[in-house]
């Protein structure tokens, strides 16, 4: 049963990089970017409970952290010319 | 392994998957927000509450309690600064009537 | 300073919990780090009732059951729509007004709306919230005030 919700995750996971690559607005692509991240955060647990290392849940926790930072500091950019260009905007 | 563990793995992994579905399905940007919301709370406490009855001793369940109350501390904040970043660029939402959208445009110049 | 007491237990706390070891060296550093983060937050001038909410201790656990209960019955409803495809969704924007005097209680408030799925604060001006969702009856019902009143009774 881990296994099949460690591949559950992965699938998500590989949902989000398709959203992120297709885009279209850049906001869109740091959404999907964030829920990556969270998605790794519950893998890094399960895979920790899988191999019988319950050592992974610090590094879990840890990602947690530097993801929300990364994406906070990705929006501290958010009055920069490129989150403003145009073409972006439309669909 | 107990069926109660088991039974949430199950929830969590429908939920989480449900919003992945809901990310690559929905219209527009706002609405893909709320699809991310899904699997940010209650896919996430659900699996990890799952991965808590595993192993119910321990410094074990704690630390996954950490991890469940940063996920739910960090997730409003991260979204909220997200869409207030879109709507201060001028992303408009796609609206069901339209009155609704020139209010908003108003309000935002 | 009760303030500034309640963060170092809950620091000491969460080193604790963290390490799991109790060897006078590991516990040395931890005191350490916890003073070095005290002393850090009185520089940034953060210790204060809106970062350490000790007076709504009592009340916030009731809330909690009753949010908790919100987020279920929100993701199952986003949960529905998902699935049942882009026709059945009717997104709104829309601004509503929020009744709390003080920011701790509209952090809260909007926070609150923020993590039910199917609704997200997007601006937050004075008292007027900007709010998207995903279905309409959603907002309708932060109109009619049933979250805003909890939290109102929450700060006082």
């Amino acid at each position: 049963m881990l296994i099949a919700a460690t591949i559950a995750i992965l699938v998500v996971m590989i949902m989000a990089i398709v959203r992120g690559i297709m885009g279209p607005t850049l906001y869109d692509r740091i959404l999907a970017v964030n829920m990556f991240g969270t998605k790794t955060v519950l893998l890094i647990s399960l895979l920790g409970f899988v191999m019988g290392r319950p050592e992974f849940l610090d590094i879990a926790i840890v990602y947690a952290l530097i993801n929300f930072i990364s994406v906070i500091g990705v929006l501290h950019y958010s009055d920069a010319s490129i989150f403003k260009r145009s073409d972006q905007q439309k669909k | 392994m107990n069926i109660s563990s088991v039974l949430l793995l199950l929830i969590g992994s429908f939920l989480c998957i449900s919003g992945g579905v809901g990310i690559l399905r929905f219209p527009d940007f706002y609405t893909r927000m709320h699809a991310v919301g899904v699997t940010e709370t209650l896919a996430t406490a659900m699996i990890l509450i799952g991965l808590m009855l595993q192993n119910p001793d321990g410094l074990v369940v704690v630390k996954l309690m950490i991890i469940l109350l940063m996920t739910l501390f960090i997730s409003p904040t991260a979204s909220h600064a997200l869409a207030s970043a879109a709507v201060h660029n001028n992303l408009m939402p796609e609206l069901d009537n339209k009155e609704d959208n020139k209010k908003v445009k108003s309000s935002n110049p | 300073m009760k303030h500034t007491i309640f963060l170092s237990l809950s620091l000491a706390v969460f080193w604790l919990l963290n390490s799991g070891h109790n060897t006078a060296l590991m516990l040395s550093l931890g005191a350490i780090s916890i003073v070095l983060v005290l002393y850090i937050a009185h520089r940034m001038d953060v210790i204060d009732h809106e970062s350490q909410p000790l007076h709504l201790t009592l009340k916030l656990p009731g809330f909690y059951v009753w949010l908790i209960k919100e987020i279920i019955l929100a993701n199952f409803l986003v949960v529905k729509h998902i699935w049942l495809g882009n026709k059945t969704i009717s997104p709104a924007m829309m601004t509503i007004k929020a009744s709390q005097k003080t920011d701790i209680g509209k952090v809260i408030y909007a926070n609150s709306i923020t993590m039910t799925p199917g609704t997200v604060t997007v601006n937050l001006k004075g008292d007027q919230f900007l709010v998207h969702a995903l279905v309409t009856e959603s907002i309708e019902d932060l109109v009619t005030g049933e979250m805003d009143r909890r939290v109102t009774r929450l700060e006082n």
